[in-house]
């Protein structure tokens, strides 16, 4: 080993809690970067997986009614590879003990062998025997939220009779990994649940015997889809096929999509604000580190090692320190996001979880640590050796220090004399205070983002739910209805409040833009649903056109008030009709168009009629409500808000929490790094100054107080610098996570700010405890008879 | 070693350097003219300031002159680069400092493996140290030795690579007398033995006794040179 080598692994150990917190912050953001892209790799791999394994249908429709027969011609079609026509029916459920409204999906197998497309993943429980009358296999998530096993009977209302139904199995299907309810805003698995049962007894129960209203189909090789889809509306036109679709806008997987490209940015954008912090904390702790060796620099370079030779010294002990760093992201990562990726498990129901950790992962965060460390080294080292080796071994010339701000605007009685050796340190460097400053800002910035999410969807589900919808409850009707059917509803005991609303799916075209939603007709002085300004303040939606929420407006069809909105009705008579577009609505949740009630239905050339109700009831008429309406067959689905809150908090809550946790304990590490770093380096460049003072009758306590008081003044110079730079990070977090699903809003709680502030004080706290003790061993003797 | 038919190692013409320093110039060097010889043992002396490190820190080829030439044989160190003023020190010149520069991680063996790696025919550290008569403390660090010890570490250091010069800045600046003339016996030692040409900056009068010639700056110019008829040894010395 050579002498150099040696003083490498020397300087190491003797800076090792110093190293250690360099690590950390390496770790910190090379932990945010593997976790959340192995979180999405594994992510898409089971899910690719999933499809493949399990057969995924390619294109789908729905229809009225068609004869069994008609599935023959379907298969001729050119690009058709295999086809499966099914049952399925909308139903109402009842599980013992549990009173809110249920709304299922009973989805037909065939009576012998397996379905072509779709098939299940069977969990517990066993097949259905072949042509049984009442054997269901429900999905897991509804098994698991209400404890069911095979052997438990549930109750059914299909077609608008009750019949019984005994759970054999419990299973997994590629077409219902997000399991949402049409027209929910997040999964409720325990109000919505999907069922299998044999086509026979299905069709017997909701009238569709030698019948079918339900498509899916593969493609050959190379065939197009939208020209597939092009020939099966045609064919399914009489038989009131609704619209074939192709898999990217199947409901699940679209959901899934959502979510996995929101979890996409989040991988790429929440670990370029975390490395990219720790890359340049990186940096400039490095920088200062090595400028503290100027002197060593000095004497290797005087005595004819070349600058290169000297460079590599350091780039060696720094890189020893980024790969340690690297090596504790990647296994931390690796740890977090199988724990995170199990956490989606939870969400999205994959048979499997197919782990992935890729080595192009590992090379980035190789890289840019790499990088930032070695920039950093390299600029610092180069600054040594173009010094003269004859000035770098004189001791620092003394600068010029000059009378602080403070003390020429004649304070200076006011300041002692360490203060006033802490106030002109400080101004004498402004740029190194400064750099510290910012960097202890932005590990108070990262804590801002680490834990902001929280705070803004309980802002957004409370505009959501306590400002835009208000509703208790929502009741669909089976088909659209008289107007009359309202005031039977407000006759109900604890009704307060109806109000009625037409809603039909639409495709919305604008240009080359579209989007498949639906357009709400509802009342434009309704108390309960409402539209809200750009200032969250409800408005009425103005007669004669359509309103927009300002996502799909601005960003997916790209239209603005005044201009002519295509609508292509996929219902009924289907027509395609031109409305103006009359204003913008502001909605974090989902997008919507909203018309005047009255005016859709006179666009559908209908009269009054309401495809649903929107009710406000006292709190505790609630269950007694659900059964009333339960019992009405024309009722067909009821969403209790408070009921979809409450469980979207239990299945996000588990997710965020755990999210939180780890970008708050990552962005917390990041923080202690730096603050711990500035303050070791501080010690290391004036330790002979202040053993000097010691020397000259100084106590430890005001040693201390100069050293640990400069660092109080930049911590809490930076704690307000990183509430800037918190907010300018969430700021950018808000535009990269704009998605149909929902718009986080730019809100952030005092909470927020005071955790940042905390934890920055904190780790300066103990920073300036472990200095404190290594001031009490400063060997006074040693530094003044060797020189560093 | 007084004879005229040595060797001219450095040669030095109209040297001058001027420090800038904003509005103020400092004169280090005005204009030194110098010759160096193969095996003399020179001192340096002058007032505080005067220039004294200055001109040693230009002959070493740590620093460049403003104006004015130095050679280094037929080399000319005044036009050479970076590079070449590396390779220089590392072939040929062993510098002993004022405040030793050891490197703290490093042990005596290793401060001198530290230069003889990199060197082209160097002694055994070991041996290096030996010969400043420290050879029972090879694997001490700076920080376990007096200023005395750490200041013949360093010229073992100096020394281990068989430099052709030997330039020394006050090597017993910080000792006390007694301390001090074991390190200039390591010197002369070295000169005798090595005969390598030693340049010795003092503030100390009496230590010129041990030159072949002094040379005595003031303001950065020479103001005396002289050669000494007699030559004390180092433990003659008294200050
Ligand atoms: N880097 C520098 N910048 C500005 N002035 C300098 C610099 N180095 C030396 N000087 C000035 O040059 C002059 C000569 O300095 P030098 O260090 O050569 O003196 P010296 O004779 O070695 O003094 P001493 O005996 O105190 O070590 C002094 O006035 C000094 O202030
Ligand atoms: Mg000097």
């Amino acid at each position: 080993m050579t002498a150099l080598n040696l003083k490498l692994l020397r300087d190491l150990w003797h800076m090792r809690g110093q190293a250690l917190a360099i690590a950390a912050v390496i770790a910190g953001g090379v932990a945010t970067l593997v976790m959340s892209l192995s979180t999405y790799d594994s992510l898409v791999a089971s899910r690719d997986l999933f499809y493949r394994d399990y057969r995924f249908a390619e294109v789908f429709t729905r229809l009225t009614r068609a004869p069994e027969a008609v599935a023959a011609r379907l298969a001729e079609t050119p690009g058709v590879e295999r086809i499966e026509t099914r049952v399925v029916a909308v139903v109402k459920l009842e599980v013992a003990g549990f009173t809110d409204p249920v709304t299922g999906v009973l989805s037909s197998l065939p009576d012998t062998g397996q379905p072509l497309l779709n098939t299940l993943h069977l969990k517990r429980g066993r097949w259905l025997t072949p042509y049984s009358g009442d054997e269901v296999i429900v999905s897991d998530t509804f098994a698991d939220a209400h404890g069911l096993h095979p052997g438990d009977r549930i109750h059914a209302v299909i077609h608008g009779k009750r019949k019984a139904l005994t759970l054999v199995g419990v299973a997994l299907s590629p077409e219902y990994v997000y399991q949402i309810a049409p027209g929910a805003m997040f999964p409720d698995f325990k109000r919505y649940g999907v069922l299998w049962m044999g086509r026979n007894a299905l069709a017997a129960a909701y009238d569709m015997d030698g019948a079918f209203n339900n498509v899916s189909l593969t493609l050959t090789p190379g065939a197009e889809a939208q020209a597939v889809i092009d020939r099966l509306d045609g064919l399914l036109a009489r038989y009131g096929g609704i619209g074939a679709f192709a898999r990217k806008d199947q409901f699940s997987n679209r959901f899934l999509s959502e979510e996995l490209k929101q979890l996409q940015t989040t991988a790429t954008v929440f670990p370029s604000i975390f490395l990219g912090v720790a890359a340049f904390l990186l940096n400039v702790v490095v920088a200062r580190l090595i400028a503290t060796q100027r002197e060593q620099i000095a004497v290797l370079k005087a005595f004819g090692y070349r600058p290169l030779a000297i460079g590599w010294h350091y780039l060696k002990l720094v890189l020893t320190v980024a790969f340690l760093g690297v090596a504790g992201g990647v296994a931390l990562g690796a740890w977090f996001g199988q724990g995170l990726a199990g956490v989606y498990m939870e969400l999205y129901r994959f048979p499997y979880l197919h782990y992935v950790l890729n080595p192009g992962v590992i090379a980035i965060a190789l890289g840019v640590a790499g990088l930032a460390a070695a920039s950093g080294t390299l600029v610092a080292v180069g600054r040594a050796v173009r010094l003269p080796p004859a000035e770098g071994m004189r001791p620092e010339t003394p600068v010029v220090y000059r009378a602080t701000l403070l003390e020429r605007l004649g304070l200076q009685r006011l300041l002692s004399q360490p203060t006033r050796m802490i106030l002109r340190h400080i101004e004498r460097r402004p740029l190194k205070s400064l750099l510290t400053v910012f960097g202890i800002a932005c590990a108070g910035g990262l804590m801002m983002v680490g834990n902001y999410q929280r705070g803004a969807i309980d802002f957004m589900v409370d505009i959501q739910f306590r400002q835009a919808a208000r509703e208790d409850l929502a009741v669909g009707f089976i088909e659209s209805t008289s107007g009359r059917a309202l005031f039977e509803l407000a006759q109900l005991p604890g009704v307060r409040h109806v109000e009625g609303f037409r809603d039909v799916a639409a495709n919305l075209r604008f240009g080359q833009y579209h989007y498949r939603s639906a357009v709400y007709g509802i009342q434009p002085d309704g108390i309960l649903h409402r539209s809200l300004d750009r200032n969250l303040r409800p408005v009425q939606v103005p007669p004669g056109g359509i309103v927009l929420t300002d996502h799909l407006a601005n960003n997916i069809l790209r239209v603005k008030p005044g201009d002519l909105l295509t609508v292509e009705v996929l219902e009924g008579r289907r027509q395609v009709l031109q409305v103006p577009v009359l204003g913008i609505t502001k909605q974090y949740l989902g997008v919507s168009a909203y018309m005047r009630q009255d005016d859709l239905n006179a666009l559908l050339r209908e009269g009054h009629v309401v495809s649903g109700a929107y009710i406000g009831h006292a709190p505790d008429a609630a269950a007694d409500l659900y059964a009333r309406l339960h019992a009405r067959p024309r009722v067909l689905g009821m969403v209790a808000h408070a009921a979809a809150i409450r469980s979207f908090y239990d299945t996000l809550g588990e997710f965020v929490l755990f999210f939180n946790m780890v970008a708050t304990l990552l962005a917390a590490t990041i923080a202690f790094g730096v603050v711990y770093n500035s303050a070791r380096i501080a010690l290391s460049e004036r330790g002979r100054e202040l053993a000097s003072l010691r020397v000259l009758g100084f106590t430890h306590g005001e040693i201390a107080y100069i050293l640990l008081g400069e660092l109080a003044v930049l911590t809490l110079a930076a704690i307000p610098l990183g509430f800037l730079v918190g907010v300018g990070l969430c700021g950018i977090l808000v535009v990269v996570f704009e998605s149909d699903l929902y718009r986080l809003p730019l809100v952030l709680e005092p909470y927020n700010f005071a955790l940042s502030a905390l934890v920055v004080t904190v780790s300066a706290v103990i920073s300036g405890l472990l200095v404190w003790r290594q001031l009490g061993r400063l060997d006074l003797v040693g530094v003044l008879k060797t020189r560093e | 070693m007084a004879d005229n038919t040595a060797e001219c190692v450095f040669r030095a013409k109209g040297l001058t350097k001027i420090y800038r320093m904003g509005e103020v110039e400092v004169h280090a060097l005005r204009g030194i003219d110098l010759e160096l010889f193969a095996g003399e043992l020179v001192v340096l002396l002058g007032p505080s300031g005067s220039g004294k490190s200055t001109l040693l820190n230009i002959l070493g080829g740590l620093d460049t002159p403003t104006a004015g030439e130095v050679f280094y044989l037929d080399r000319n160190l005044s036009a050479a680069g970076e590079e070449a003023l590396t390779g220089f020190r590392r072939d040929h010149v062993g510098f002993v400092f004022q405040f030793y520069n050891l490197i703290p991680s490093l042990t005596a063996r290793e401060n001198v493996s530290a230069v003889t790696e990199i060197s082209k025919s160097p002694m055994r550290p070991e041996e290096a140290l030996r010969l400043v008569g420290l050879g029972e403390r090879l694997d001490h660090f700076p920080a376990q030795l007096s200023g005395g010890e750490q200041q013949r570490v360093a010229i073992a250091r100096a020394i281990a690579k068989n430099p052709a010069v030997l330039l020394c800045d006050e090597p017993t600046g910080a000792l006390d007398s007694a301390t001090g003339i074991v390190v200039l016996e390591a010197l002369e030692k070295v000169n005798r033995e090595l005969g390598t040409l030693t340049v010795l900056i003092t503030h100390n009068a009496g230590i010129a006794d041990m030159a072949d010639r002094v040379i005595r700056l003031s303001d950065g110019h020479i103001v005396e040179e002289r050669r000494n008829a007699v030559k004390k040894a180092a433990c003659e010395l008294s200050w």
